[in-house]
């Protein structure tokens, strides 16, 4: 098995946000994985859309499903995260007032993705970031 | 406890949703979505006063069981929409989290 899924996602686009791991969960839930692994995946998906969402020029999230492996990219096209090791706090946030009013900024989003994946890798730059995570299906 | 159950009690209105037969098996308070996402468990009713469409995404990725919008906070059409194409249940009431929890440990307990 070797399925592909890319999803794009818009800056700001707060009606849609979601929708990409809404699709994720169905798929994964379809071909039987465990529930503990879907809510890592999911929950995970759901943050790395938000960050594009929130933090991005916009981006695409995707997401790659082998026999014993899945990995899941977010890319984006910028500003790119100043300081990635203040990113990975939890609790720090640069979220704006009125993100923050509708209950996201509260600085967990990288830290949950790390929390809840295999392997976490992080690169970015002016240009753009890129956070792959990965699971092991067991 | 079935939300059916919780709907007995006249201080809590459904707004939308059909599978009344929910189970719920907990409760979880909060008003910050990665928060919510992280430590909520599947099955929780949610307790929040966010109203956004972003909280169907979030009950319907980790799988509450229902959301109780408190203080009777102002809900948005697009996110009762959402939550009819979700599966969503949502209640509200006038009650804040801390006496929602109240009534659920001693009327239903």
């Amino acid at each position: 098995m070797n399925i592909k899924f890319e999803f794009d996602i818009y800056h700001d686009d707060y009606q849609r946000a979601g929708s990409a791991s809404s699709e994720i969960k169905k798929y994964l839930a379809q071909i039987g994985l465990s529930p503990k692994l879907i809510r890592k995946i999911v929950i995970s998906s759901y943050e790395a859309e938000m960050n594009v969402v929130i933090h991005s020029f916009g981006g695409k999230l995707k997401i790659e499903i082998e026999d014993n492996h899945i990995s899941l990219t977010s890319v984006d096209t910028g500003p790119g995260i100043e300081n990635i090791d203040l990113a990975l706090t939890e609790g720090y946030s640069t979220a704006s007032q009125k993100v923050r009013e509708m209950g996201f900024g509260a600085g967990m989003g990288l830290p949950n993705m790390k929390k809840n994946s295999d392997t976490f890798e992080i690169e970015s730059s002016p240009k753009g970031s890129i956070v792959k995570l990965s699971w092991v299906i067991v | 406890m079935k939300v059916l159950h919780l709907l007995q009690d006249k201080s809590f209105q459904l707004v939308t949703g059909k599978d009344l037969d929910n189970e719920i098996n907990g409760i979880y308070s909060g008003d910050l979505l990665s928060w919510v996402m992280s430590h909520a468990k599947a099955q929780d009713a949610w307790c929040t006063v966010l109203t956004h469409v972003n909280i169907v995404a979030i009950a319907s990725l980790v799988q509450l069981s229902c959301i109780i919008i408190c203080e009777n906070a102002q809900i948005d059409v697009d996110t009762i929409e959402k939550a009819k194409q979700e599966n969503i249940i949502i209640i509200k009431t006038k009650l804040n989290s801390v006496e929602v929890m109240k009534k659920l440990m001693t009327t239903h307990a």
